[in-house]
């Protein structure tokens, strides 16, 4: 070890109001939760293994019974369940290890607003989720021999966007009550199949009972599939679009009501670290 | 303004009549409700560039007030204030101005390097980019890890993840930092590296509160120590006030082999003695008894372990440990 480092004599803080550095938090706690993410084993192979799974029964199912949807409808919704399946484990997962970790105390002493800490960790999660949407693509071409034609390529690479992110933010409203219960991994299993169903990720919501519609509208995978299958296949991606980011809006507003709540009890009830 | 007028300029940290309780339920079928008092009405105050040291046993609320000063818990009751912003009306301003390095291999992320950890928090704290890159140098520097950055700190031994705790704590210089058990699990030469490190920090002007087992430790760097036991502070002063103010008497070391509970407690009541304190050796068991001077007990001590193997059993004479033990016990 050497003498202490030179005194400071400039202030060593961003100059100028805390909102500027706000982003580049974000972005840091969305890169490196993404860098750390990708090197798991354990996050890569949920990524990629279940919705291939999945995809396989939805593709083999549509060839054996001459459905009329094309492969890539399935194999969209295998994609979208696939970031769905890493963000619901990824946040119960990622902050319970934090807490193994003993990184929630860290991150919740730094003086970064909680919201966006969490806000880079489940964005960095949502992102790994590409990995099934590539995977389920590739699988479909490669295996069932999917057509990858897009129809409107732009609309398609700005839905994958939307869609990630508002899953996301859709993973900082679960992560923040995933803070609070120290068992969230039960609840992260509970939320993972229904939601596929709810959602028309394998089966058109036409075919769903009327009663689970409300529920499927104030769910961002709902209208973020709707807009990638019409992004892909044909059709009007962009009110689907427009959807996603009220429910992404919806979901951040959520969310910072949430965390800051979680943040209170958190102190009262001393729920950071494992004890 | 959240500063407290009458504060500013006098003291660093200001704690009066905390406490702190935890709630918990007990039991599968029939929940309990149970309520522990971690913290029992602690008061005292650290003077700007003072080191202060909290010394107590496990359980004993060290953690407890640490965290709370750091923000991380709220208090049941009572005022705490560091650098006159109260911790829990201005939990941000406060958080910008302490650092907390805590003890143990964890805290950091074990799949991203040394350089990613602190790059990543350097964020957080919203330092300058431009000047992130030469300050993660500097504190690396700092803490012996220059060249070890780029590796991954799971590969890293329990000692350096140390350093890597203390190079983060200090990454944004604050002014005001806080120690939990820093040298807790860190080999003999690097315990005394973080202790020369906080030295210097302490020489630096900084405001230190260090929590710590060890005796030797706090009597070296502290300028002022609590002893804290139960809940309660037990002593406060100087090192030298505190080792003058207990009275030790004769310690009585007995290393014996299945001495039953039973025993220890007729030990314990016995008249001369202040306390016992045992400890697992292996196979073995080291009794420390605490006496009053001049009491005459390996007699009737041998009585009362009678059918016990008895390995050794000697007076000496007593150590600052001795004193540390005989306030922690009285309470």
């Amino acid at each position: 070890m050497t003498a202490l480092p030179r005194p400071l004599s400039e202030p060593l803080f961003r100059a100028g109001p805390a909102p500027l550095g706000w982003p580049r938090m974000v972005l840091s706690g969305w890169w490196y939760q993404l860098k750390m993410q990708a090197q798991s084993g354990f996050t890569v192979l949920v990524a990629l293994i279940q919705p291939l799974i999945f995809a396989s029964i939805a593709m083999a199912d549509q060839q054996a019974g001459n459905r009329t949807l094309p492969l890539l409808y399935y194999a969209l919704g295998a994609g979208i369940m696939g970031i769905w399946s890493t963000v619901v484990f990824g946040c119960g997962g990622a902050l319970n290890w934090q807490r193994h970790q003993g990184m929630l105390e860290p991150l919740v002493i730094a003086p970064a607003p909680f919201v966006l800490v969490l806000l880079g960790i489940t964005l960095g999660t949502a992102s790994v989720g590409l990995y099934a949407m590539a995977a389920t693509l590739l699988w479909g071409w490669l295996v069932f021999g999917a057509h990858l034609h897009f129809a409107n390529l732009p609309a398609f690479a700005l839905a994958v966007v939307a869609t990630v992110v508002a899953l996301g933010l859709l993973g900082l409203v679960l992560g923040s009550s995933f803070v609070l219960y120290r068992n969230s991994n039960a609840l992260s299993n509970a939320l993972e199949y229904p939601v596929w169903l709810v959602c028309g990720l394998l089966v058109p919501l036409s075919l769903l009972p009327g009663w689970t519609h409300p529920l499927a509208y104030v769910l961002a995978p709902t209208w973020g599939v709707e807009a990638l299958r019409a992004a892909a296949i044909g059709g009007n991606p962009w009110l689907p679009l427009l959807w996603c980011g009220v429910a992404s809006i919806a979901y951040l507003g959520l969310g910072v009501v949430l965390v800051r709540n979680v943040e209170r009890l958190s102190r009262i009830h001393a729920t950071l670290t494992f004890q | 303004m959240p500063r407290d007028q009458q504060s500013i300029g006098e003291f660093a940290i200001e704690v009066d009549q905390l406490w702190r309780t935890y709630r918990t339920t007990t039991g599968t079928l029939r929940r309990h409700r149970l309520e522990i008092e971690a913290v029992r009405g602690i008061s005292l105050r650290v003077e700007p560039g003072e080191l202060f040291g909290l010394l107590g046993p496990n359980g004993a609320g060290k953690t407890t007030t640490i965290r709370v000063l750091c923000t991380l818990l709220l208090p049941t009751s009572g005022k705490v204030r560091v650098r006159g912003v109260d911790v829990v009306e201005h939990a941000r301003e406060v958080r910008r101005q302490i650092g907390y390095v805590f003890g143990g291999d964890r805290g950091l992320y074990d799949r991203l390097s040394a350089i990613d950890n602190l790059r990543y928090f350097a964020d957080l704290y919203a330092l300058e980019p431009r000047r992130q890159r030469q300050r993660i140098e500097e504190v690396l520097e700092l803490v012996g890890l220059e060249g070890r950055g780029r590796e991954r700190v799971e590969g890293f031994a329990r000692g350096m993840r140390q350093r890597l705790h203390l190079a983060r704590g200090l990454l944004h210089d604050p002014p005001v930092l806080f120690f939990d058990e820093p040298t807790i699990g860190v080999d003999p030469v690097g315990a005394r590296e973080v202790r020369q490190v906080i030295s210097d920090l302490a020489k630096a002007g900084k405001t230190i509160l260090l929590t710590t087992h060890y005796m030797f430790e706090a009597d070296s760097l502290c300028d002022r120590i609590a002893v804290i036991a139960k809940g309660k502070i037990v002593a406060q002063g100087t090192p030298q006030q505190l080792k003058a103010g207990v009275r030790v008497g004769t310690v009585i070391e007995i290393e014996a082999y299945g001495v039953p509970e039973r025993t220890v407690q007729r030990i314990r009541d016995l008249p001369e003695v202040d306390s016992v304190a045992t400890e697992e050796r292996e196979q073995a068991q080291l009794l420390t008894v605490q006496a009053r001077e001049g009491s005459q007990l390996t007699g009737r001590l041998l009585q009362l372990l009678e059918g016990v193997r008895v390995e050794r059993i000697a007076a000496r004479e007593p150590t600052l440990e001795d004193a540390y033990v005989a306030l922690v016990t009285a309470e």
